[in-house]
């Protein structure tokens, strides 16, 4: 069915919304198979945003860990710093073409937040864009970012002051303003057709893995991804489903799945609807939405993308968790022997690469999706330090 | 006890529209929320809309998002709903609709909340983010159960989607009067009056309400003037309920409801 990954996904909004929805599906069916909007697409994403990223053979890390050999996908350094402006350059072209002149938009981490404001300004749209109060404390150089690159940002200070009360906030503002505005949704949730749109604007990181792959006459044994939201993980397992390769996500395992201070939707979640989709979300038993944490804004967050609810059921990919501490030390890790600093986010994603690839054959390939750089972390992750000094030494 | 519709079919021979009014249930606590019921009975509502509140209500503006977050902070469970359900059925006999969002009955399963809000005394639901192309199961469900379906319609429904949103509809069909979400806004704009006139011309069977942003006797007056079948008002009464003094609530609500239905006389 359409719009259904499985009984997932569909289209659960408020009735002013379903026109819009509609047209944005006309036209993303249309423009997709379109050849100047694929070419124009294609030009900006390479001379404009730097693709494609490299797959680089991580030798130290590899080394490290003792096993298989990690090979990261370099989405940290595209331009803007992640994987997030595959999809903006897509969707702005989109509104652009839909004849839509503003841009509203939510962020997390920020780093959507950023990457609208980039393909806004670069493609000559207004850009809104809605973070939670708790993420613009905890990630202020994106917030000056946004506010250079001209987007306006609004702190949102209702619920939980994150990433699901900013995707609240910015469906409101699209509510009102529906008929001038294109709500450029940062993440592979929400109601059909943001799923499979942003799924195909994103794969061309999945596209390239196998390609590069190929060129070096290797195949995967497993692809590691990180699954907020979940659009890297779809980017990059979409091309590589039901072949040979070992598919994991990895959610935000926060303090611990026993603390009950994380944010794994797949790990511990049940059937719900939320942000329009119906999807694994984290709820009571009342179906009230819970609070989620974790040290990375942007993988905290109750719901998850439909087809990764489906991926899962299906048992196509595994979906694990990375806690607080072991995506902290990943990212230590990577900095030391590599000389690169990953997001926190993509920190889960090499966290796993690093806990399994000991127990594989040297032989063997690992391909982890490192989304996004971590610049914007080094604050967040010069606290954690300072703070669980004492407690690791002890340990 | 009568339905949505038929009690909409006894107001329309009185030679007026319906007053429905909306309130959220454990906003700011449960006797608040039982003392804003009974002012609406003595002021004469024809409909009582009992909100449940959800975490994250997309529909819905400051005013009635602050109340859900209070009511949930408070404990609200469908346990004591039911139980403000019950007391509101033992008090009038005027149609009561629940009001909520889908995933409050993804999670107890539409069979199963259904019958327990029909046993309790509800006669129609209203979910604000439900389209008709995902209601299949839950229409089949209330179908069965006996409970009225109302969905709703917006300013920029084609006329297509309203034919098909009317034949999913029971009671009536609830026009969602402006772009956004609800709460009070300054007067009801010309668009709004022009939706509801093109809402009339199309759907011929079912009854037509308009709500969202409609909060003074004037307000009414002009719904009324271009052929509503009934006027919901909510935010403005959530708010007597949070601002009041608790034993000033009932007496406040009634007369802010009584201003409203003598508004809904047609001329």
């Amino acid at each position: 069915m359409k719009g259904r990954f499985g009984k997932y996904g569909g289209r659960y909004v408020p009735e002013t919304l379903v026109p819009a929805l509609e047209e944005l599906e006309s036209a993303f069916y249309k423009y997709r198979r379109e050849a100047s909007f694929k070419r124009q697409l294609k030009q900006l994403l390479s001379e404009y945003a730097g693709r494609p990223t490299p797959l680089y053979h991580a030798k130290n890390l590899s080394d490290e860990a003792g096993g298989a050999q990690i090979y990261l996908k370099r989405e940290d350094l595209l331009h803007g710093g992640a994987h997030k402006i595959n999809n903006t350059l897509g969707q702005a072209l989109l509104a652009r073409r839909m004849g839509k002149k503003y841009i509203v938009a939510e962020t997390g981490a920020g780093q959507h937040g950023v990457a609208t404001a980039m393909a806004c300004a670069c493609l000559g749209l207004d850009s809104r864009v809605y973070m939670g109060s708790t993420d613009m404390a905890r990630q202020k150089l994106n917030v000056l970012r946004m506010n250079m690159l001209g987007a306006a940002v609004s702190p949102v200070s209702s619920g939980s002051k994150t990433l699901k009360d900013a995707i609240n906030e910015a469906i409101r503002y699209w509510l009102a303003n529906v008929k001038t505005t294109h709500y450029l949704l940062g993440s592979a949730v929400g109601p059909h057709p943001y799923p499979e749109m942003v799924r195909e604007f994103q794969s061309v990181i999945g596209r390239e893995i196998r390609s590069q792959m190929r060129r070096i006459k290797k195949n995967p044994s497993s692809i590691v991804a990180c699954v907020g939201g979940g659009s890297n993980a779809i980017g990059t397992f979409h091309e590589f489903v039901d072949t040979d390769a070992e598919l994991i996500g990895v959610e935000a395992g926060g303090g611990g799945l026993r603390s009950g201070r994380h944010s794994a939707t797949l790990g511990t979640g049940s059937r719900g609807i939320l942000h329009g989709m119906m999807t694994y979300v984290m709820q009571n038993s009342e179906g009230q939405i819970g609070s989620t944490h974790s040290v990375s804004a942007g993988l905290d967050y109750p719901g998850v993308g439909p087809e990764h609810s489906w991926l899962k059921d299906a048992g196509k990919v595994d979906y694990r968790t990375a806690t607080d501490r072991q995506a902290v030390n990943a990212f230590m890790v990577l900095a030391r022997t590599e000389g690169i600093i990953p997001a926190l986010e993509s920190s889960h994603a090499v966290a796993e690469a690093l806990r399994i690839a000991p127990s594989m054959k040297k032989s063997e390939a690992i391909v982890v999706t490192l989304s996004g750089r971590g610049d914007k972390d080094v604050d967040v992750v010069g606290e954690w330090m300072t703070g669980h000094g004492r407690r690791s030494r002890k340990t | 006890m009568a339905g949505v519709a038929e009690k909409l079919e006894e107001c329309r021979a009185g030679g007026r529209s319906g007053l429905a009014t909306y309130v959220m249930a454990g906003h700011p606590n449960v006797s608040a929320t039982k003392a804003a019921v009974r002012g609406m009975v003595r002021g004469g509502a024809d409909i009582i809309e009992l909100g449940y509140p959800f975490s994250d209500p997309l529909a819905d503006g400051p005013v009635i998002h602050n109340s859900a977050t209070v009511a949930i902070k408070g404990g609200m469970t469908i346990k004591s709903y039911i139980e403000i359900v019950k007391f509101a059925r033992r008090i009038t006999d005027v149609p009561l609709i629940t009001m909520t969002y889908s995933n409050i009955f993804e999670r107890h399963t539409y069979d199963a909340l259904i019958s327990r809000l029909v046993n309790a005394g509800i006669d129609g639901i209203i979910i604000a983010d439900m389209p008709v192309d995902e209601s299949a199961s839950y229409v089949s469900s209330a179908r069965r159960l006996r409970a009225e379906t109302v969905f709703l319609a917006s300013p920029n429904t084609s006329r297509a989607r309203l034919g098909r949103i009317a034949a999913a509809s029971s009671g009536f069909v609830y026009l969602v009067g402006v772009y956004g979400t609800t709460g009070q806004r300054k007067k009801v704009a010309p668009y709004t009056l022009e939706a509801i006139r093109a809402a009339k011309r199309t759907i011929k069977d079912t009854a037509v309400g308009v709500g969202f942003g409609i909060s003074t006797p004037q307000d009414v007056a002009m719904c009324v003037r271009a052929g509503a079948d009934a006027v919901i008002v909510g935010s403005p009464i959530v708010r007597i309920a949070a601002e009041s003094p608790p034993g000033r609530i009932e007496a406040r609500v009634a007369s802010y409801v009584a201003g409203l239905r003598r508004a809904t006389q047609r001329r």
